[in-house]
C-alpha cells in the first residue's frame, strides 16, 4: 500500500529526490561548522595571528554560505513535492471516487469520504514532508556527530554509551505510555467536538425545552472527562523536556571532568581544550537527532491510521465495468425483468428483490407504490445499472444492461434520484448538467415541460438565479422540478421518477405528468410515489411489498385485485380530499 | 514534541482565520486571564522558568572557567586544578539539578495549567452559547460555529502549553545573555546588535510573506474542502448524470490552486529555518574576525567592558582570549535562541487569530431577558389561587406588581396577537400588522407558501426573535414581561427538522421532562404512536442513537420528537409539520400523534399538508406576511379565494 502512495509522487520525482540530498549538503555543512568553529577557536587561544582568523573565518563563511544554500534549497523542493504529493493524492483520491459504483458509494459514509480526502491527505502530507526532510536529517546528523565526536573526543566519546541509552529508554518508555493515552483521548476529544455540533445543530429544541443549563452541565462533564485524560497523557509526555535536559546536562558534567583530566594528563596531546567544546556541541546534536528521530516515529504512528483510511479508498475496487465490446446505442425504451433477484452485498442475508419479472413496452407509462422497505428504489436502480443484478437479467431495448457502455446507457436512461442535489451555481448550470450544449431556448422549453418555468421566471435574476450549496435557497417542490427538468434534458428513451414530485402539489403534478404524455410520448416513464393520485393513470400499476411485486395491472383491476393498493388509496382519499383533485 | 507532532483531526471546516494585522490585545487579555485564573501556579512556573533558563545560560560561564582551569593545569598538573576543577563540577551539578527539578515543575504544572484553561474555556464558550439568541445561530454557519471548538481552540492549546513558556525562557536566555555579553565587552555587543538588526529584518520579510501565503493557503483549503463535501453529498447525482469528467475537471482546478498556495506557503516556512541558522553562522564568523583583531593588535585596541572597570578600575583593558572564546560560545547560544523564538512566530500568529476569534464568541451578547413574570405551581384554596412548591399540575403567572405585591392569573394558554409588525433584518419587513388570537384548546393552523412567515410567527411566540411593533399577550399579559424561560416552558414545540441527541431512545424522550419516570415516557411514546416501533428496536428503550438519529427512519424520528413533546405536556403547542415524504403507514400514524399530542391544547400548526388542518378552529392564509384569508375550512372554501385554490391544488403549498 505504501507503494501506491509513493505512486502518488510522478512529476514531483525530481524535487523528491532533491531534497533529501541537499539536505545531505546542508547537514555536512552545518557538521564542518562546529569543527571549524573549534580550530578557530583553538588558534585564537593559541595566539594565532590575523591571518588564520581570516583564513579560517572567510572557509567558515563559504561554509555558511553554503549550507544557507543547501538548506535553502531543501526547503523549496521540499514545498514543491510535499504540496505536490499532497494534489496527486488528492487527485488521485477524488478520481477514484468517481469511479465508484453506488454499491462502492453506499460503503462508505460521505462524511468519511470527505474526512479521508482532506484531514487524513493533510497528515500524510505532513508525514511526507517529515520523511524526506526530517527523517533524512535526524539519523545524518546522528551518524556524523557521533564519527566526529569520537574522532575528535576519542576515549572521551566514551561518555554518550551512558546519556545515549538512558535518553532512549526513557523517550521509549514515554511513548509507550503516552502514545495510546493521546489515541484515546483524541477519539474523546472528537466525540466531544461532536456533542458540540449536535448541541448547535438542534438549538432550536435546545432553547425550545428550556434546556441550557442541562446542556452546559452534560458538557462540563464531558470536557472534564476530556481534561482528565488530556492531563494524564500531556503530564507524562511533558516528562520529555527535563529527560533531555537530565542528558544534555549529565554529559555536560561527563564531558567535562573526562575532558580536564585528559587534556592535562596528555598535556594537550592526546585532547586539547577546543575539543572540549566540540564534544559539548556533538553531544548537543547526537541527543538532538535522538529527540528529532523519537518525533518522527511518533508522527509517523499517528499518520499510519490515516493512511490505512486512504488506502482503503485507493484499493476499493467498483464493482460495475463496461464490457469489452460495449453497445453503443440504446434501440428503443422498453425495459424487461428476466426473474431478477437483487442484494446489495453478496453476504446479506436477505433480498432485496426477489424473482421479479416484469416486461414494459416502449413508451409506456409505470407507477410503482408500495411501502417504506419495498425495494421501489432498488428496483429502477437496476435498469440504468446503478448496482447489478444478483441473478436474472434486466434488458433495456431488448439488449442486456451489462451490454451497453455505461455512459451510453446512462444518457438514454435517465434517473431523478429521490435524495436528489442541486449544486452551487446558477440555475442554468445546474440545468445543464443534463446537456452541457443545451441552448437558452431549450433550457427554457424544458423547464416549461417540468411546470419549472413559473417560479424561475420569478427570481429577480430568472434563469441566472444562483443556487446555493445543497439547493437551501429553493422550496422543495422547487427543487423536485428543477432536477426533474435537468432529467429531461438528456432527452432520454426512458426516465425513471423515483418519490420526485412529493412536494409538488397535485395539480402541478398532473400538469407535468400531462405533458410527459404529449411532449415526450416515446419515453418509457417510470414513476415511485406515495400518492396514489400520481399514478393511478399510469398503463401499468406494480405494486411491491417486501422486494416482490405483490400486484401489476391498471388502477381498475387493482382496487378490485390488490388489498394493499385499495387501502393506500381509501386512507389517502379518507384523510386528505384533495387527492381527488 | 508534544503537540507539533499531532496530526490534525476532524474535517477542519473553515479553518483559523488569521488576523491580517497579528492583534495583541488579545494575546494580553488571554495572558492576564491565565494568571487571574491560575495567579499562584503561574508565579511557581515563571520562577521555574526563570531558574531553568539562567541555569541553561550557566555553561557559557562554566565552560570558560573549567578552560581556564585546564590552562592552568597544563602548566601546572593535575593534582594542583583537581580540587579547583571538581569544586566547579559539583556547583555545576548542584545547579543542574535544581534546574532539572525546576524544568520538571513548571512542565508540569503547564500541563495543569493548559488543560484546566482549555477546560474552562471550552465551558465558559459553551454556557455562553446556550445563552446566544437564536438568531446568532441563524446567521452563522455551523462550520463556523464549530471552528470556534476546534480549530481556533486547538491553536490556544499550542500556545498556552508549548509557545508561550518558550518564548518566556528564551526571552530570558536572551536577556541574560545580553546583559552577560554586555558586561563582558561592549565593541563585541555592538556586532550582536548588527545581527540582532539583520535576524529582524529575516523575520519581517520571509517569515510576514510566509504568513501571508499560510492565510491564502488556508482559503484554498477551505475552498477544496467546500467542494469535496458538495460533490461527495451528491456523488449519486455525479453517477446518473455521467458528471465523473466534468466533476474531475472543476476538481482539478482548485487542487491546483491549493497546491500553488501550500507550495508557497510552505517554501518560505522551510527557507526561514535555515536563513536564520546561517544568520548565526555569519554573525560567529564576524565575531571571530573582530575578536582576532583586538587580540592580534596586541593591546593597541582596546575592550570596553564593565569587567575591567571591575577589576582595573577602568572600563578600557586589552582583551583576554578567553573572553573572547566565550562571546564565541555565547553568540552561538544567542542566535539559536532567537531563531527558535522567530520560528514560533506562525504558531504565535495563528493562536493570536485563534483567541481574537474565541474572545469574540464569548463576547457575544447573550439573549437578553427582562421578564420579571415568573410561571408557579398553584392551588386553589377557597376559590383563590395561591402559590405553592409542590407540583400540583395547575399553573399559574405570578406577576409582581408595583406595590411589592404580586398577582396570580392562571395559565390557560391564550395568545393573542395585536398588530404584530417583524423585520428579521431592518428595512425588509417580514410580517405586516397581523393580529389573531387562540383561545385556549382551540386549534389555529398556517397556511401559506414558502418565506409567506409562517415559521416567523412561532418564532415569535416563543420568543426566539422579539417583534418590532405591536404586542402579544399570552393570558393577558405582555409576553415581554415574561421570564423567557418561563415562557418556553409552557410552550410545546415539534420542529419540521428533527433533532435528536446522541444517547437512548429514553434519554431523548426525557429530553422533554428531565425528572420524567420511565413510566411517563412510556405514556408518552404511547400516546405518540412510537411506543411500537421502538419495542422493535434492538434494546427497546434502552436502543442507543448517534448522529441525529441516524439509525431510524425519517418517520420514526418525527414519531420520537412528538413523543418529547408529549411527556413536557405543556398548555400550548406549535407544530411545525414534516414537508419530507414519508410513506403513507407512518404518515398515518404521525398524525394520529399530534392529534393525540393536540387534545385539550392550544395548537399552533403550521401546515404543509392540507389534510391535517381541516378540523382547526381558524386558518390562516399567509402571504407575504400578510394574513390574506381567515376563517374556518368551510368558511374559507365557501369564500372560494386563495385557501379554495389550495384546497383543489391550483396552488402549492411549501
Amino acid at each position: 500500500m505504501i507503494k501506491r502512495l509513493i505512486g502518488c509522487v510522478r512529476e514531483y520525482r525530481t524535487p523528491t529526490l532533491l531534497t533529501p540530498l541537499f539536505m545531505v549538503g546542508e547537514v555536512i555543512c552545518e557538521c564542518v561548522i562546529p569543527l571549524l568553529t573549534a580550530s578557530l577557536i583553538n588558534n585564537i587561544q593559541a595566539g594565532c595571528g590575523m591571518d588564520v582568523i581570516l583564513q579560517h573565518g572567510l572557509k567558515l563563511l563559504v561554509i555558511a554560505m553554503l549550507a544557507l544554500a543547501f538548506g535553502v534549497a531543501s526547503g523549496w523542493f521540499c514545498a514543491t513535492a510535499s504540496a505536490g504529493f499532497a494534489k496527486n493524492l488528492r487527485h488521485d483520491l477524488y478520481y477514484k471516487v468517481q469511479d465508484f459504483s453506488f454499491a462502492n458509494i453506499d460503503r462508505f459514509s460521505t462524511s468519511s469520504l470527505v474526512t479521508r480526502l482532506t484531514t487524513d491527505v493533510s497528515n500524510v502530507q505532513q508525514a511526507f514532508m517529515m520523511l524526506i526532510r526530517t527523517a533524512v536529517r535526524a539519523p545524518l546528523m546522528l551518524v556524523f556527530a557521533v564519527i566526529m565526536s569520537v574522532s575528535v573526543g576519542k576515549k572521551l566519546s566514551l561518555v554518550f554509551a551512558a546519556t545515549i541509552p538512558v535518553l532512549l529508554f526513557g523517550l521509549s518508555l514515554l511513548i509507550y505510555k503516552a502514545l495510546p493515552l493521546f489515541r484515546a483521548v483524541f477519539k474523546k476529544y472528537d466525540r466531544l467536538n461532536n456533542s458540540v455540533q449536535e448541541n448547535i445543530q438542534a438549538m432550536r429544541v435546545v432553547k425550545s425545552f428550556v434546556r441550557e443549563d442541562y446542556e452546559t452541565q452534560k458538557f462540563t462533564a464531558a470536557s472534564d472527562d476530556v481534561r482528565k485524560d488530556f492531563l494524564r497523557a500531556e503530564k507524562i509526555l511533558a516528562l520529555n523536556n527535563p529527560l533531555m535536559q537530565l542528558c544534555v546536562y549529565a554529559g555536560m558534567i561527563l564531558i567535562s571532568f573526562f575532558a580536564a583530566k585528559l587534556i592535562i594528563a596528555s598535556g594537550g596531546t592526546y585532547l586539547n581544550v577546543g575539543s572540549l567544546t566540540s564534544m559539548i556541541t556533538y553531544s548537543m546534536q547526537i541527543l538532538m537527532s535522538l529527540m528529532m528521530l523519537s518525533m518522527i516515529f511518533v508522527m509517523l504512528t499517528m499518520a499510519s491510521a490515516s493512511v490505512k483510511r486512504i488506502a482503503e479508498v485507493l484499493s476499493e475496487t467498483s464493482d460495475l465495468h463496461n464490457p469489452e465490446n460495449p453497445v453503443y446505442e440504446v434501440p428503443d425504451g422498453s425495459v424487461d425483468f428476466d426473474h431478477v433477484s437483487f442484494k446489495y452485498s453478496a453476504r446479506a442475508d436477505r433480498m432485496a428483490l426477489s424473482d421479479i419479472d416484469l416486461h414494459i413496452k416502449s413508451g409506456q407509462t409505470v407507477g410503482i407504490l408500495g411501502g417504506t422497505g419495498s425495494s421501489k428504489t432498488s428496483l429502477v436502480q437496476l435498469i440504468s445499472r446503478l448496482y447489478d443484478a444478483s441473478e436474472g437479467t434486466v434488458r433495456v431495448g431488448g439488449i442486456d444492461v451489462r451490454r451497453y457502455d455505461l455512459e451510453t446507457l446512462r444518457n438514454q436512461v435517465a434517473v431523478v434520484l429521490q435524495k436528489n442535489v442541486l449544486f452551487s451555481g446558477t440555475i442554468k448550470e445546474n440545468l445543464r448538467w443534463g446537456d452541457p450544449d443545451a441552448s437558452d431556448e431549450e433550457l427554457m422549453r424544458i423547464c416549461r415541460l417540468a411546470c419549472a418555468d413559473e417560479f424561475i421566471e420569478q427570481f429577480p435574476d430568472k434563469y441566472d438565479t444562483y443556487i446555493e450549496q445543497g439547493g437551501t435557497n429553493v422550496s422543495g417542490g422547487q427543487k423536485q422540478r428543477l432536477c426533474i427538468a435537468r432529467a429531461l434534458l438528456k432527452k432520454p428513451k426512458v426516465l425513471i421518477l423515483d418519490d420526485s414530485t412529493s412536494a409538488v402539489d397535485t395539480r402541478t403534478d398532473a400538469k407535468i405528468r400531462q405533458a410527459f404524455r404529449t411532449e415526450i410520448p416515446d419515453t418509457t416513464k417510470f414513476i415511485i410515489a406515495q400518492r396514489v393520485s400520481s399514478i393511478q393513470d399510469a398503463d401499468v400499476i406494480v405494486v411491491m411489498d417486501s422486494g416482490s411485486i405483490s400486484a401489476c395491472g391498471t388502477h381498475e383491476t387493482l382496487l378490485k385485485t390488490s388489498d394493499i393498493y385499495r387501502e393506500v388509496y381509501e386512507s389517502q382519499n379518507k384523510a386528505g380530499g384533495k387527492d381527488n383533485g | 514534541m508534544a503537540n507539533h507532532s499531532m496530526p490534525a483531526r476532524g474535517p477542519g471546516r473553515g479553518g483559523p482565520r488569521y488576523a491580517g494585522k497579528t492583534n495583541m490585545k488579545a494575546l494580553g487579555r488571554l495572558i492576564k486571564l491565565l494568571f487571574k485564573e491560575y495567579p499562584v501556579m503561574l508565579t511557581i512556573v515563571m520562577v521555574c522558568i526563570v531558574i531553568s533558563a539562567l541555569i541553561g545560560v550557566a555553561p557559557s560561564v562554566y565552560i570558560e572557567t573549567i578552560t581556564s582551569y585546564i590552562e592552568q593545569g597544563l602548566t601546572s598538573g593535575w593534582d594542583a586544578v583537581k580540587a579547583p576543577i571538581l569544586k566547579a563540577i559539583t556547583t555545576m551539578i548542584g545547579l543542574y539539578v535544581l534546574g532539572l527539578i525546576s524544568t520538571t515543575v513548571y512542565t508540569q504544572l503547564m500541563a495543569h495549567v493548559t488543560q484546566n484553561f482549555l477546560h474552562k474555556l471550552r465551558t465558559e464558550m459553551f454556557a455562553g452559547m446556550q445563552r446566544l439568541p437564536i438568531k446568532f445561530f441563524d446567521q452563522n454557519s455551523r462550520g463556523d460555529i464549530m471552528s470556534y471548538y476546534t480549530n481556533d481552540a486547538d491553536t490556544l492549546r499550542q500556545l498556552v502549553s508549548q509557545a508561550l513558556p518558550h518564548l518566556f525562557s528564551s526571552g530570558l536566555v536572551v536577556l541574560s545573555l545580553l546583559f552577560i555579553m554586555f558586561y563582558y565587552s561592549m565593541p563585541l555587543m555592538l556586532i550582536i546588535f548588527a545581527g540582532i538588526f539583520f535576524m529582524f529584518r529575516a523575520t519581517k520579510t520571509v517569515g510576514g510573506k510566509s504568513a501571508s501565503f499560510f492565510v491564502r493557503q488556508q482559503k484554498s483549503l477551505g475552498k477544496v474542502e467546500g467542494y469535496i463535501e458538495e460533490m461527495m453529498n451528491g456523488q449519486k447525482v455525479v453517477k446518473v448524470f455521467c458528471h465523473e469528467r466534468a466533476a474531475e475537471q472543476e476538481f482539478d482546478k482548485i487542487n491546483d490552486q491549493l497546491f500553488s498556495d501550500a507550495q508557497n506557503a510552505n517554501r518560505f516556512s522551510n527557507i526561514f529555518g535555515p536563513i536564520m541558522n546561517n544568520i548565526g553562522n555569519i554573525l560567529y564568523v564576524l565575531m571571530a574576525f573582530v575578536g582576532g583583531l583586538f587580540i592580534c593588535s596586541g593591546g593597541r585596541i582596546l575592550n570596553v567592558s564593565f569587567q575591567n572597570l571591575f577589576e582595573t578600575g577602568s572600563l578600557l583593558a586589552p582583551m583576554p582570549i578567553a573572553i573572547v572564546a566565550t562571546f564565541l560560545g555565547m553568540t552561538k547560544q544567542f542566535t539559536n535562541n532567537v531563531s527558535q523564538v522567530s520560528q514560533q512566530i506562525n504558531s504565535v500568529a495563528m493562536a493570536v487569530a485563534g483567541s481574537e476569534r474565541i474572545f469574540e464568541l464569548i463576547d457575544q451578547k447573550p439573549e437578553e431577558d427582562h421578564g420579571d413574570v415568573t410561571l408557579v405551581n398553584c392551588r386553589e384554596e377557597n376559590g383563590e389561587l395561591v402559590e405553592c412548591n409542590d407540583r400540583t399540575g395547575q399553573w399559574a403567572w405570578k406577576c409582581p406588581q408595583n406595590d411589592g405585591g404580586s398577582t396570580l392569573v392562571p395559565l390557560r394558554g391564550d395568545v393573542r396577537f395585536f398588530d404584530v409588525d417583524f423585520a428579521y433584518e431592518e428595512g425588509k419587513p417580514v410580517l405586516h400588522n397581523v393580529s389573531l388570537y387562540a383561545k385556549p384548546g382551540q386549534k389555529l393552523a398556517f397556511v401559506g407558501a414558502t418565506g409567506a412567515g409562517k415559521t416567523t410567527i412561532t418564532n415569535l411566540i416563543n420568543r426566539f426573535y422579539d417583534i418590532a411593533d405591536g404586542k402579544i399577550r399570552y393570558d393577558g399579559v405582555n409576553i415581554n414581561r415574561i421570564k423567557k424561560s418561563d415562557l418556553r416552558h409552557s410552550l410545546g414545540i415539534v420542529l419540521q427538522d428533527v433533532n435528536l441527541f446522541t444517547g437512548t431512545v429514553m434519554d431523548n424522550i426525557r429530553y422533554g421532562k428531565l425528572d420524567a419516570t420511565d413510566d411517563e415516557c412510556i405514556r408518552a411514546a404511547k400516546l405518540a404512536n412510537a411506543h411500537d416501533f421502538i419495542t422493535r428496536l434492538p434494546d427497546g428503550y434502552n436502543t442507543m442513537l448517534t448522529s441525529n438519529g441516524a439509525n431510524l427512519s425519517q418517520g420514526q424520528r418525527q414519531l420520537l420528537s412528538i413523543a418529547r413533546a408529549a411527556v413536557a405536556d405543556p398548555p400550548v403547542m406549535i407544530l411545525d409539520e414534516a414537508t419530507s415524504s414519508i410513506d403513507t403507514r407512518t404518515e398515518l400514524l404521525v398524525q394520529r400523534g399530534m392529534d393525540a399530542l393536540m387534545q385539550n391544547r392550544t395548537v399552533f400548526v403550521i401546515a404543509h399538508r392540507l389534510s391535517t388542518v381541516q378540523n382547526s378552529n381558524a386558518i390562516m392564509v399567509l402571504d407575504h406576511g400578510r394574513i390574506i384569508e381567515r376563517g374556518t375550512h368551510d368558511d374559507l372554501i365557501a369564500q372560494k379565494g386563495v385557501y379554495y385554490q389550495l384546497y383543489t391544488g391550483a396552488f402549492e403549498l411549501e
